[in-house]
C-alpha cells in the first residue's frame, strides 16, 4: 500500500494535519503566527546542518528549529525593539543564511524547491513512518499538557498564582512546534508550514465554544484540506504544498461565511 | 443494655482546654520583602500576615507596588530580597481585575471555571449560585461586564477550594452599586469559607468595611492599622449615603513621614531633622 507515492503522501498528510492544527490553535490564540513563520524559516539552515553533519535533513530541521525557537523565546523577552520587528528580522536573516550556507555546499545537489514548497513526490516510506511517528509522539505530548497550557494562555499570572509550571509547560510548547515543522517540512515545505498551523484553526473559530471544541474542528478541516489538496494535486498536476494551502484557504473562506450567516440568523432569532 | 458512661473521647478535659483564643494560623507572610526591577525598588522592606479568616486591605498610590506585592506573594515575581513563607500545602484562589482573553479563543464562563483543574458541573453551578451569576454559565467571557467578570473569577477561585482569596482591585471596573454588592459578597465569603482575604483597593482612603487590616504602601509600608467607621465621618456618609457605610469604611492614614518627588522618605516633623536622615536637598 506503502508503495503508492499518492498513498503515502495521504498519510502523512492525514497525520501532520491532525497533530499540526490543534496545535496551530494556540499559534492563533497567543498571535504567534510570525514566531511560526520564523522558526520555519530556520528550518532551511537545518536542512544544511543536517547534510553538512551527517544526521540527515529531518533530524537537521528539528535541532535547528529548536535552537531558533528557544532563541526567540528569550529575545523577544529582551529586545529593546518591537517583537513583530525581531521576528521580521530574524525571520528573513534566517531563511537567506540558510539558502547562503546550501549555496557554500556545492557537493551536495538539494532540491530546493522541493524543499521551501514542499515535494509530495519525496515523501518516502521512511518518511511516512517519521511524520507518524512524529505525530504520535505530538499528539501525546500536547494532550498531556493541554489543560495547562490553556490556562497560561488565557492568563500567565492566573495560572502561575495556582501553581501551573507556566515556563515548562511553554518550552515544550515550543518543542511541539519544531517536531511539526520537521514532520511537515517534505510535504507543504518550509514556506508553507505556517498555513497549516493557521488556516484551519482560524477557520474553526466560528463554530466553536470551547478551546477543545476549537482543535477538534480545525484538525478536521484540516483532514479536509490536505485530502482535497493532494487530490486537487493528481487531478491537475498542480503542486502538492500550495493545493493544500488552497483547499485550507478554501475551507476558511467557506466557514468565515457560514459562521457569518449563523452569526446573523442566531441574532435576528434572538434580538426582536 | 449497658447502662455504663463511655467517656466521650472527642471531648476535651476542662482543665486542660486553652485559657485563651488560638491565635489565627498564619496563611501567607512576608518578611523584609523587596522587589528591585530595572535598578528600582518596587517595593522594600515589607513585612505582611494573613491569618485564617481574616481581611487584610492593600491601599496606596498608583505605582506603590500593590500589585507587585501581591505578584511576589503569589510567587508571580521573584523578590530581590527578604522571604515569603506559606503555609505547607496552601490553596491559593488568585482573583484577577480581569482577564485579556484573545477574540480569537473561544472561551465560556464554564470552561473558564475549568481552567486550571477539572470540576464537575455541580459544582461548578454551586458556585457560580454562590457569586450571583448562574445565568452566565454558557456566555463567552468577551461578552462580560466588569462586575460579570469579577463575580465569575471569584467563583472560578472559589472551585478550587482555597485557603486564601488575592483579590486585584475587585470593583475598580464596576459601578458604584455594584461595588457595594461585591464587598458584601466578598466579606461573605469568609463566614462561609472561612478563609483568609488579602485584596488591593483602588481607592486610597476608603476600604471594604469587614477589613481587619489595612496596610498602606508606597514602595515601603507608610502605616497599617483597623479602618475606622465611614459613617463616623460626615464627609463620607453625604458621599457614599448610608447604605454605603455599611459596606464601606475609610481609613486614616497615620504616616510618621512624608515623600519627597523621587519616592524618598523624609520626615514630616520639623524638630527632627538635624539626627534624622541625612538630606543633601536641604543644604544645612
Amino acid at each position: 500500500m506503502l508503495d503508492d507515492f499518492f498513498v503515502r503522501a495521504v498519510i502523512a498528510g492525514v497525520g501532520v494535519a491532525l497533530v499540526a492544527c490543534p496545535l496551530g490553535c494556540f499559534i492563533v490564540w497567543r498571535r504567534m503566527a510570525y514566531f511560526g513563520d520564523t522558526t520555519a524559516h530556520a528550518a532551511l539552515l537545518g536542512v544544511a546542518l543536517g547534510l553538512l553533519v551527517g544526521i540527515g535533513p529531518t533530524l537537521g530541521v528539528f535541532v535547528m528549529t529548536v535552537i531558533v525557537a528557544l532563541l526567540l523565546v528569550v529575545l523577544l523577552r529582551v529586545a529593546r525593539v518591537a517583537s513583530d520587528t525581531v521576528l521580521g528580522i530574524l525571520s528573513h536573516a534566517s531563511l537567506s543564511i540558510g539558502l547562503v550556507v546550501l549555496a557554500f555546499m556545492t557537493w551536495v545537489r538539494v532540491d530546493l524547491i522541493g524543499y521551501l514548497f514542499g515535494d509530495v513526490l519525496a515523501v518516502g516510506r521512511a518518511d511516512v513512518y517519521v511524520v507518524l511517528g512524529g505525530a504520535v509522539a505530538v499528539l501525546v505530548a500536547l494532550m498531556a499538557i493541554w489543560r495547562p497550557l490553556v490556562a497560561a494562555t488565557v492568563d500567565r499570572d492566573l495560572a502561575r498564582a495556582e501553581g501551573v509550571n507556566v515556563a515548562a509547560v511553554e518550552v515544550i510548547y515550543v518543542l511541539l512546534i519544531a517536531v511539526v515543522v520537521a514532520i511537515s517540512m517534505k510535504l507543504v515545505g518550509i514556506l508553507l508550514v505556517t498555513s497549516l498551523l493557521i488556516i484551519p484553526a482560524a477557520a474553526a473559530r466560528g463554530f466553536s465554544s470551547t478551546p477543545e471544541r476549537m482543535a477538534i474542528f480545525s484538525a478536521g478541516l484540516g483532514v479536509v484540506s490536505v485530502l482535497a489538496g493532494l487530490s486537487a494535486s493528481a487531478e491537475w498536476d498542480t503542486p502538492a504544498g500550495p493545493s493544500i494551502v488552497v483547499a485550507a484557504f478554501l475551507v476558511f473562506i467557506l466557514s468565515a461565511g457560514i459562521a457569518l450567516v449563523y452569526d446573523m440568523t442566531r441574532r435576528s432569532a434572538h434580538g426582536n | 443494655m449497658n447502662d455504663v458512661a463511655v467517656p466521650d473521647p472527642i471531648a476535651r478535659p476542662a482543665n486542660t482546654a486553652p485559657a485563651k483564643p488560638v491565635p489565627a494560623e498564619i496563611l501567607l507572610a512576608c518578611r523584609g520583602l523587596g522587589v528591585r526591577r530595572g535598578g528600582r525598588w518596587l517595593i522594600h522592606g515589607v513585612d505582611l500576615d494573613v491569618g485564617r479568616g481574616e481581611i487584610v486591605s492593600i491601599v496606596g498610590p498608583n505605582g506603590g507596588g500593590k500589585t507587585t506585592l501581591i505578584k511576589t506573594l503569589l510567587g508571580i515575581e521573584r523578590a530581590t530580597s527578604g522571604q515569603v513563607t506559606r503555609r505547607a500545602g496552601l490553596r491559593v484562589g488568585y482573583v484577577p481585575q480581569r482577564l485579556a482573553v484573545d477574540r480569537t479563543m473561544p472561551l465560556s464562563v464554564e470552561r473558564l471555571m475549568r481552567l486550571v483543574r477539572r470540576a464537575p458541573s455541580a459544582d461548578i453551578k454551586a458556585a457560580l449560585e454562590e457569586t450571583g451569576v448562574p445565568h452566565l454559565l454558557d456566555r463567552p467571557v468577551q461578552a462580560l461586564s466588569g462586575g460579570e467578570f469579577q463575580r465569575v473569577l471569584i467563583a472560578r477561585a472559589l472551585l478550587g477550594r482555597p485557603d486564601i482569596l488575592v483579590l486585584d482591585e475587585p470593583v475598580q471596573s464596576v459601578d458604584f452599586s455594584g461595588q457595594v454588592d461585591l464587598y458584601r459578597l466578598i466579606a461573605s465569603l469568609r463566614e462561609e469559607h472561612g478563609c483568609g482575604v488579602l485584596m488591593v483597593s483602588h481607592d486610597l482612603h476608603v476600604v471594604m468595611r469587614a477589613t481587619d487590616r489595612v496596610l498602606c504602601l508606597a514602595g515601603h509600608v507608610c502605616c497599617t492599622g483597623a479602618p475606622g467607621d465611614v459613617s463616623r465621618s460626615p464627609e463620607y456618609t453625604r458621599l457614599f449615603g448610608p447604605v454605603a457605610s455599611e459596606t464601606l469604611a475609610i481609613y486614616a492614614h497615620k504616616h510618621d513621614h512624608a515623600h519627597a518627588p523621587s519616592g524618598e522618605v523624609v520626615p514630616v516633623h520639623d524638630h527632627d531633622h538635624r539626627h534624622g536622615h541625612d538630606n543633601p536637598a536641604r543644604g544645612d
